[in-house]
């Protein structure tokens, strides 16, 4: 019933505006064509000359309400360099924005047509042209040597130190991958996934046996962090906005991204003044019915936190493999840790 | 005199004067027949019928793809609320009045393509190219009128694939507008990448032939059919745009052929130039391996940054002719303006991995289209400087076609500047993938490309029908489009700037953006207003074509190009004699003590300076 009200009214609505602007033609017909031309270029003029303040001021003042929506302060040390870039790029643009807008609709009211006024015949001047030729190109050297500055810093190689962790996009969720004690992430196969192998882990691999799959992505604030990001299916974009991250998983090419937490999740509960707050992994690339909620908790701790957090994770070859075969392959793994200590110690 | 006899002039003739001179005045041959409803309308060779074909289907293309964006935007704005009409319309795949997420993606895909592809190139270039350039050349009608009719009639056939593809049970393609693969790739992965998928591709190949043929028609017409005196700087800067417009995409839509049919040897022969490491569905493809889906992204992009100037380029020729006519003035800089737009359709091949500077690609190649998509960014200024500097000091008119022309604008302003954050690759880290990109593709190329359609439409509009739109509905349907437009999209910048990605079927379910949802809700209902708003231009189109105020005077507009010398219903051939001599540049305007306009085909006085030779 509402429904057919609605519709009523609205085509009642577009008649009406159908008959006045009808109208409105005849009498402007039998006006004439130059009077009524007199009559509406006034008032289109001075349509345009009000939308511009209205406009502009409606984008200062939209600007800074929303301002308090807008992601928080970066929470890794590279978003900042961003961050620094985007806000340059703001005032350059945002000075270039105010001045076209307004002269642009200034001078379609001041020089609209009206009796007596008559339109300047000025078809060219090349010193002008140059000149604002070459202004926007000495702004666009500045953003440019700026942004490339920051942007080889941030795609630098990781550093040696840097933890490392694997992510893997796949329909719908994403999958963590830890090195485990050894610091190495195993080796792993796609022919080998099923539903007890997420990733095609490969068993041989002696590498693969301690390597950790928790549900939720723990990083360790002012460590530098390099994600290996792959993906199972489609594409996904690995999507940490607080960090301003984003990078491709993309399914046979692994892709990187190096970043270092800035904050722990505590610190940056404290800073944006909500107790409740949680870092999230999202998915940016379209990649099916779902991926609207391929979300994943992220946490960032300081070191030892972070230690006694991974010290609680089992080995996923734990879950995965059926309870003898975990017994069988223990000792060798034993074995190997054994190793590596005798190592450390020499 | 009837548009009967010049009917059945072979075509040759076509392009000799005098011969078709000859024809139209003495009956001959014997062969004479009556223009069917068949030969007027549907297949006809007159370059100006054509021009209004794809304008019509390009006006149904777009209530189409508005429809498609009204109805999503609902769902973004309106997550938790259930719409019977909807089931209604889309049956289930809107089960108890809410879209499914399946069809959300295709509901998105669909806008894209349609919009992208069937209105703002098929719909725009082929109506104003086709219309414009024997028009304003002096030439009776393109170079091949043949191949124009089949230009039009692949679009058609080209369309009905498309739109057949609402009609298969796993639904149109729902891989987006770029359709990268793997998702495009596998039905597995989504329902739409089933036979939807495969009819999209089928279509866009046939688009791509369409829009071939026409691109060589234009070409070939705009370089070899020029009357005399109408040098290369003489012509309308509408005729430079389309004339860039049709080289743009001889070039890059190739590619995008191949692009497609790499893609459909993926999905149907079992190859695998795209394809690698796939485990899905419970198996993995261990058949198809080695491919990648980057090298998908590289062809898409080769073509797909080509192709967003091929949307605007003609718009700003439009707009740079409406500008002049309505301010009454030269455009400022003529040279600069062509000049820009060579340098705009050369750069716009080297700067297409700007669309992936995060798909991993080596940092010093990212650079390197950081540095050749900031240089694009200064031809782009200059024709800013140069419109304002048009209107700076003239005597505007104000009409439908000069309010969608300075809005076109502020909009390219606008969007223009919000390139500038993305294509310094640092910054796209953070605004990629988000409502931020949205926000400036939408600004800088959709409406404003809708804009410069808008404005051609309603100048031209006296010349395709021989009757006024109502202007007083065109005021209206400005003010309403360029408001919402702006309330529309100006508010997704925010949305980026809170994180927000694209595709997103609800984003509730974040912390970090669900926050947002209250804009959507604003963004969708003005949304659905501006759609529905839109129904005053379509009521104006089509009541004006009947019932319009008719054309009395030739020349209405006052302008100095050779459109207006034809006959208010001009003829197939255009001119009833001889195709006019020109003598000057288009935009002699207020040249004598800032008053009047010369046309084309007024001879130079002697000691007049002349600009261009
Ligand atoms: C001032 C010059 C411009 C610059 C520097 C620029 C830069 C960019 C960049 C870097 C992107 C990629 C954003 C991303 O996906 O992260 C982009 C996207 C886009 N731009 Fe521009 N742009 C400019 C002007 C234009 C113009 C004139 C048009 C069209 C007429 C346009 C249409 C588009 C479209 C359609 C997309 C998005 C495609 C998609 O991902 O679906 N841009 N622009
Ligand atoms: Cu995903
Ligand atoms: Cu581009």
């Amino acid at each position: 019933m509402t429904t057919i009200i609605i519709v009523g009214i609205i085509v009642l609505l577009i008649s009406i505006v159908f008959q006045v602007a009808k109208t409105s033609e005849m009498v402007s017909t039998l006006k004439g064509a130059a009077q009524s031309r007199k009559d509406s270029n006034n008032i289109l003029g001075i349509l345009l000359l009000v939308f511009m303040p209205v406009f502009l001021i409606g984008c200062i003042w939209s600007a800074m309400h929303f301002h308090k929506d807008f992601l928080p302060e970066s929470a890794s040390v590279h978003g900042d360099w961003i961050d620094s870039v985007f806000n340059t790029t703001l005032i350059v643009t945002g000075l270039v924005f105010f001045l076209t807008q307004i002269a642009l609709f200034w001078f379609a009211f001041r020089y609209r047509e009206q009796e007596g006024k008559k339109a300047l015949y000025y078809p060219e001047n090349n010193k002008l042209e140059m000149w604002w030729t070459i202004i926007p190109a000495i702004f666009m050297t500045v953003l440019v040597v700026t942004g490339l500055f920051y942007w080889y810093k941030i795609t630098a190689p990781a550093p040696k130190d840097a933890m490392v962790i694997e992510v893997t996009g796949k329909q719908f969720n994403w999958i963590a991958r830890y090195p485990g004690k050894d610091g190495k992430l195993g080796h792993k196969n796609f022919t080998l996934i099923n539903d007890n192998n997420v990733e095609g882990l490969d068993w041989n691999d002696e590498a693969t046996k301690d390597d950790i799959i928790p549900t939720e992505l723990h990083l360790v604030v002012g460590k530098p962090t390099k994600v290996i990001v792959n993906s199972r299916d489609v594409m996904h974009n690995f999507d940490l906005p607080h960090f301003r991250v984003k990078i491709d998983a993309v399914p046979g090419i692994p892709t990187t991204f190096c970043f270092t937490p800035k904050y722990t999740t505590e610190e940056m509960r404290v800073r944006v003044g909500n107790p409740k707050f949680n870092f999230e992994l999202a998915c940016a690339q379209i990649c099916g019915q779902s991926h609207y909620a391929m979300k994943m908790a992220v946490v960032v701790q300081t070191q030892a936190e972070f230690d006694a957090w991974i010290k609680d994770q089992k080995p996923y070859y734990e879950t995965a493999m059926p309870a003898p075969a975990v017994a069988e392959a223990a000792p060798a793994a034993e074995e190997k840790k054994n190793e590596a200590k005798k190592e450390e110690k020499k | 005199m009837s548009s009967t006899a010049t009917h059945h002039v072979s075509e040759e003739a076509i392009y000799h004067k005098a011969e078709w001179h000859a024809h139209h005045h003495h009956e001959h041959n014997g062969h004479d027949h009556q223009d069917t409803f068949f030969s007027k309308y549907i297949f006809s060779q007159d370059h100006k019928m054509i021009a209004k074909q794809f304008l019509v289907t390009g006006i149904f293309w777009a209530i189409i793809g508005g429809l498609m964006s009204a109805l999503f935007r609902i769902q973004l704005g309106y997550p938790d609320e259930h719409f019977g009409f909807l089931s209604s319309l889309l049956g289930h795949w809107a089960p108890d009045g809410k879209i499914d997420p399946q069809y959300y993606l295709a509901l998105v895909t669909m806008h894209g393509t349609i919009m992208v592809f069937f209105v703002l190139t098929g719909g725009l270039s082929g109506t104003f190219s086709n219309f414009l350039i024997p028009l304003q050349v002096g030439a009776r009608d393109m170079a091949s009128p043949a191949l124009n009719m089949l230009s039009y009639w692949m679009f058609v056939l080209s369309s009905v694939v498309m739109f057949s593809s609402y009609f298969v049970s796993s639904g149109p393609a729902s891989a987006g507008w770029t359709v990268y693969p793997p998702l495009s790739a596998l039905p597995e992965a989504v329902k739409g990448s089933g036979t939807g998928q495969g009819l999209w591709l089928i279509s866009i190949a046939l688009f791509i032939v369409s829009a071939l043929l026409g691109g060589l028609n234009y070409v070939a017409t705009i370089l070899n059919m020029r009357t005399k005196g109408m040098t290369m700087t003489r012509l309308p800067l509408t005729i430079w745009s389309f004339l860039l417009t049709a080289i743009l995409g001889i070039l890059s839509f190739p590619v995008l052929l191949s692009c497609a049919l790499l893609l459909i040897f993926d999905r149907s022969l079992g190859t695998s130039f795209y394809l690698n490491e796939i485990y899905i569905n419970g198996h993995a493809m261990v058949e198809q391996t080695g491919g990648s889906s980057i090298l998908f992204q590289h062809l898409f992009w080769f073509l797909g940054h080509p192709e967003v100037y091929i949307v605007i380029l003609p718009a700003m020729g439009l707009v740079s002719e409406v500008l002049a006519v309505s301010a009454r003035k030269p455009i400022f800089g003529y040279k600069a303006m062509i000049g820009s737009m060579l340098a705009i359709g050369g750069l716009s091949f080297i700067v297409w991995a700007h669309h992936m500077f995060v798909s991993g690609m080596n940092p010093f190649v990212g650079s390197i289209f950081v540095v050749l998509t900031l240089i694009i960014a200064v031809p782009s200024a200059v024709k800013v400087f140069n419109w304002i500097a048009t209107i700076w000091r003239g005597s505007i008119r104000f009409t439908p076609q000069s309010l969608f022309a300075i809005g076109f604008v502020s909009l390219f302003i606008s969007g223009g500047l919000t390139g500038l954050f993305l294509g310094n690759s640092t910054v796209d880290i953070e605004l990629t993938k988000t409502y931020f990109v949205v926000a400036h593709f939408h600004i800088v190329m959709g409406v404003a490309a809708f804009f410069g359609l808008f404005a051609g439409v309603y100048h031209w509009y006296p010349k395709m029908f021989g009757r006024y739109m109502n202007n007083t509905l065109g005021y209206i349907h400005f003010f309403v489009t360029f408001i919402g437009s702006y309330l529309i999209f100006w508010p997704m910048h925010y949305q980026g700037m809170a994180g927000l990605p694209r595709w997103y079927y609800t984003h509730s379910s974040y912390e970090t953006f669900g926050h947002m949802g209250e804009l959507s809700k604003f963004i969708s209902t003005v949304a659905v207003i501006v759609f529905l708003m839109q129904v005053f231009f379509i009521i104006n189109f089509f009541y004006s074509m009947y019932k319009g105020r008719k054309v009395t005077e030739q020349n209405p507009w006052e302008a100095t190009t050779l459109e207006w010398t034809t006959p208010i219903e001009a003829p197939h051939g255009n001119w009833e004699g001889d195709i006019p001599e020109v003598h000057r540049w288009p935009y002699d305007y207020s040249k004598e003590n800032g008053e009047g306009f010369i046309t084309q085909t007024t001879p130079m006085k002697p000691g007049e300076v002349q600009l261009h030779h």
